[in-house]
C-alpha cells in the first residue's frame, strides 16, 4: 500500500519532482536563477509562448493539432505594428484580435465542419500565412512609430505592482481559460469531443461547432501573443514567430496533456511552458550554448511522456 | 470539371461496375491529373518551362524533398509519422562535410553520415515501439534534439568543404538526368518493389491499416515499425550526403521545415495519413507536382510569397477535393 501510494504520488507529480531536482541542481551552480529579477524575466519571456499554448490546449484536448500558430504569430505581429501606425493602439489591438479570430475560424471551418485533416490543414496554413506576411510587409522590417507618445508599449514593457504586464496578461488568460475549459459547458464538450467524438455526437454535442470554437480560441490567443510581442519588440520582422508552434507543442506535451485528446488542463500547459522556460534559462546560466537546450528538451519530452505512460500501464515497456 | 463527374453522368446503368472501377482509378490517381494540369498551365505561361533542361532541373530540385518523402511514405503507410527527417538530413550533411575537413576520406565521411542517419531513425523507431508513445511526440522531440546535435557539431557556423573535388563526384549525368535524380527515381522503384513484393511491405500495410488485427494475425508490429523508421533516417541521410556533394557547404539550419514539405508531398500524392494505404508512385506524383509548381512560379518571376500562398492553397484544395470525391464515391455505391 505504502509503495503504491508513493507510485501514485510520483505519477501525478513526477514532473514537478523532476523539475524541483533540476532547480536545486542549477541553484547550486548558478544561484542567480532563483533571484527575483531572473524569475520575473523568465516568466516575462515565456508569456508569449504561454498565452498561445493556452489557446492551443483547447485544440489539443479535442484531439487535434494547430501547427499554424507560429506563422500566425508572425502575421499578427506584423499586423499589430502596421495597424498601430495607421489606426493607433486601440484600433490595432481590435484589428489584430479580429484577424486572429478569423484565422482560427478558417482553420475551424475546414477542420471542424469540412472534417479535413488537422495536421495538413494547419500545415497548409503555416505556408499560407507566411506568404501573406511577406505580401503584407514586403519582407521588410516594420516598426512602431511614435512609441514614446503611445500607451501601446505598456503591454510588453510596463509593470504593475513590480510585476511585468505580460505576466499579468498570461495570468489573466490562464484564469479565464481555466474557467472556460474546466468549469463551463463548452469546456466539458471539448473534453467529450476529444475523449470520444462519436459518443459526444450521440449525446447531443455538436462536435463540429466545438472544434470550430477551439480553433477560434487558438487564433485569438495567438493574436494576444502577437500583441505582447509587437509591444515588447516595438516592431516585427517576417520571421519573428518561426518555430513557435514547436516550442508551444513541446510545452503542452511536457505539461502532460496527451495528443490523443480528452485530457489536459490549462495549469498543466502553463506549468509545462514555465518548466521549459526555466530549463532553458538554467542551462544558459550554467554556461551552456543556446542549442544545448534543444537536446535537453528532446530528452525531457521523451522522458516525461514515457514515464507518464509507464505509470498508467504499470509497466515500463509497451 | 473533374473527370469522375462526367463519367458518372454519361455512362448507362449496366456499365456501373466498370464505371465504379474507372472512377476509383481516376480518384486514386488524381495527383497525376494535378501534375498534368500544372504542366499544361506553365507550358502555356512560360516558353522556358517545357524544355529538356528545365524539366531535368525540376527533377533534381524535387529529388531532395523526394528522398525524404520516400522514407516518410514508408513510415506513414505504417501508421506513424517522422518529423525529424529535416534535422537528420542536416546532421548527415554536416557530418559528410565536417568529417572530411577533419581528415577522413570522402568514403568514410559518407558512410559515417549514412550510419548516423540510420541510427537516429532506428532510435526513433525503437523509442516509439518500446514506449508506446505517439511517433508525433517522439519525432517532435527528435526534430528539436537532432537540430541541437547539428549545432553542437558545427557550433552554429556553416561548414565549407576544404577540398572542392568532392563536389565533382556528383557530376554524373545520364543524358540530362543528374545523379541525384537517378538515385531518387531508383529508390522510388526499389522501395515500391519492397512495398508490393516483400513480406515486410505487405505487413507494413497491414500494420498501418489495423494494428490490432495485424498483431492478432501474428505480425511482428514493432519490428516493421523499427525497420521503416530506420529506412526513413537512412534516406534522410542519403538526401544530406547528396546535398553535401551538390553544395559543398553545410548550413546548420539546412532542411528546416523540409519534413513538412515531405509530408505535404506524400499526402498530396494520395497516401493516407492514417496509414494502411498508399504507394511510392503516388509520392512520386506529389513530389513532382510540388517541384513543378515551385519551378513554374519561379519561371514566371512571381515573388516568393505567391509560392507560399499557392502551395498552401493547393494543399487545402487537394484535401477538399479528395473529401468531396470520397463522399461522391460512397454516395454512388450505397
Amino acid at each position: 500500500m505504502q509503495r503504491s501510494a508513493l507510485a501514485e504520488f510520483l505519477r501525478r507529480n513526477g514532473l514537478l519532482v523532476g523539475f524541483a531536482l533540476f532547480v536545486v541542481i542549477v541553484a547550486f551552480d548558478a544561484p542567480a536563477m532563483l533571484g527575483m529579477n531572473n524569475v520575473l524575466s523568465v516568466l516575462r519571456q515565456i508569456s508569449i509562448v504561454g498565452v498561445i499554448a493556452i489557446g492551443v490546449t483547447f485544440v489539443v484536448v479535442t484531439e487535434r493539432l494547430d501547427l499554424s500558430v507560429g506563422s500566425g504569430l508572425t502575421l499578427l505581429t506584423v499586423l499589430v505594428v502596421e495597424q498601430h501606425n495607421a489606426l493607433g493602439p486601440g484600433g490595432a489591438i481590435f484589428m489584430t484580435l479580429l484577424a486572429g479570430a478569423a484565422i482560427g475560424a478558417w482553420n475551424g471551418l475546414l477542420i471542424g465542419y469540412f472534417r479535413l485533416n488537422a495536421l495538413i490543414v494547419t500545415l497548409a496554413m503555416l505556408s499560407l500565412l507566411q506568404g501573406l506576411t511577406l505580401w503584407y510587409s514586403g519582407g521588410a522590417n516594420v516598426n512602431i512609430q511614435g512609441a514614446s507618445e503611445s500607451w501601446f508599449p505598456v503591454i510588453g514593457r510596463g509593470a504593475l505592482f513590480g510585476i511585468p504586464v505580460p505576466i499579468w496578461v498570461l495570468l489573466a488568460t490562464a484564469v479565464a481559460a481555466s474557467i472556460l475549459l474546466g468549469r463551463s459547458r463548452f469546456g466539458r464538450s471539448v473534453f467529450a469531443v476529444g475523449g470520444n467524438e462519436t459518443a459526444s455526437n450521440f449525446s447531443g454535442i455538436d462536435s463540429r461547432a466545438v472544434v470550430f470554437f477551439a480553433y477560434v480560441i487558438s487564433g485569438v490567443a495567438t493574436a494576444l501573443g502577437a500583441i505582447i510581442m509587437g509591444s515588447r519588440v516595438l516592431g516585427a520582422q517576417s520571421t519573428i514567430g518561426q518555430g513557435y508552434e514547436l516550442t508551444i507543442l513541446a510545452g503542452i506535451i511536457i505539461g502532460g496533456t496527451s495528443l490523443l485528446g480528452g485530457t489536459g488542463s490549462i495549469w498543466r500547459t502553463v506549468l509545462g511552458v514555465a518548466m521549459l522556460g526555466f530549463l532553458n534559462n538554467g542551462l544558459l546560466l550554467m554556461g551552456y550554448a543556446y542549442y544545448v537546450q534543444w537536446l535537453v528538451t528532446w530528452v525531457v519530452i521523451i522522458a516525461a511522456v514515457w514515464i507518464d505512460l509507464a505509470a498508467k500501464r504499470g509497466r515500463i515497456l509497451a | 470539371m473533374n473527370p469522375a463527374d462526367t463519367n458518372a453522368g454519361a455512362q448507362p446503368e449496366h456499365h456501373s461496375a466498370y464505371r465504379a472501377a474507372l472512377i476509383d482509378i481516376v480518384l486514386r490517381n488524381q495527383i497525376w491529373g494535378f501534375l498534368l494540369l500544372a504542366v499544361i498551365l506553365f507550358s502555356t505561361a512560360s516558353p522556358f518551362f517545357l524544355t529538356v533542361n528545365n524539366l531535368a532541373n525540376v527533377l533534381t530540385q524535387g529529388a531532395f524533398i523526394g528522398l525524404l518523402a520516400i522514407g516518410m511514405t514508408l513510415v506513414i503507410i505504417n501508421g506513424e509519422i517522422d518529423l525529424s527527417v529535416g534535422a537528420t538530413m542536416a546532421l548527415a550533411l554536416a557530418l559528410a562535410i565536417g568529417l572530411q575537413n577533419s581528415g577522413f576520406g570522402p568514403g568514410t565521411a559518407i558512410l559515417a553520415a549514412l550510419a548516423t542517419g540510420a541510427f537516429l531513425g532506428f532510435l526513433n523507431g525503437a523509442v516509439v515501439v518500446l514506449s508506446g508513445m505517439h511517433s508525433f511526440v517522439v519525432t517532435l522531440g527528435g526534430l528539436l534534439g537532432i537540430r541541437g546535435l547539428v549545432f553542437l557539431y558545427t557550433e552554429g557556423d556553416a561548414l565549407m568543404i576544404a577540398d572542392f573535388t568532392y563536389t565533382e563526384l556528383v557530376e554524373i549525368y545520364l543524358g540530362p538526368i543528374s545523379l541525384t535524380a537517378m538515385v531518387f527515381l531508383g529508390l522510388i522503384v526499389l522501395f515500391q518493389w519492397v512495398l508490393s513484393n516483400t513480406r515486410h511491405g505487405r505487413e507494413a500495410f497491414a500494420v498501418g491499416d489495423n494494428i490490432e488485427a495485424a498483431r492478432d494475425a501474428g505480425i511482428r508490429v514493432g519490428r516493421h515499425k523499427i525497420i521503416n523508421f530506420t529506412l526513413c533516417g537512412l534516406l534522410a541521410a542519403v538526401c544530406g550526403v547528396l546535398l553535401s556533394m551538390r553544395m559543398g557547404t553545410a548550413e546548420p539550419q539546412a532542411g528546416r521545415i523540409w519534413e513538412l514539405w515531405a509530408i505535404i508531398a506524400v499526402v498530396l500524392g494520395g497516401t493516407r495519413l492514417q496509414g494502411g494505404y498508399g504507394s511510392l508512385w503516388k509520392t512520386l506524383g506529389g513530389v513532382l507536382t510540388l517541384a513543378v509548381v515551385q519551378n513554374g512560379l519561379r519561371l514566371l518571376n512571381t515573388p516568393n510569397y505567391v509560392e507560399l500562398i499557392v502551395m498552401g492553397g493547393v494543399l487545402i484544395l487537394a484535401l477538399g477535393l479528395d473529401r468531396i470525391l470520397t463522399y461522391k464515391i460512397r454516395a454512388g455505391r450505397t
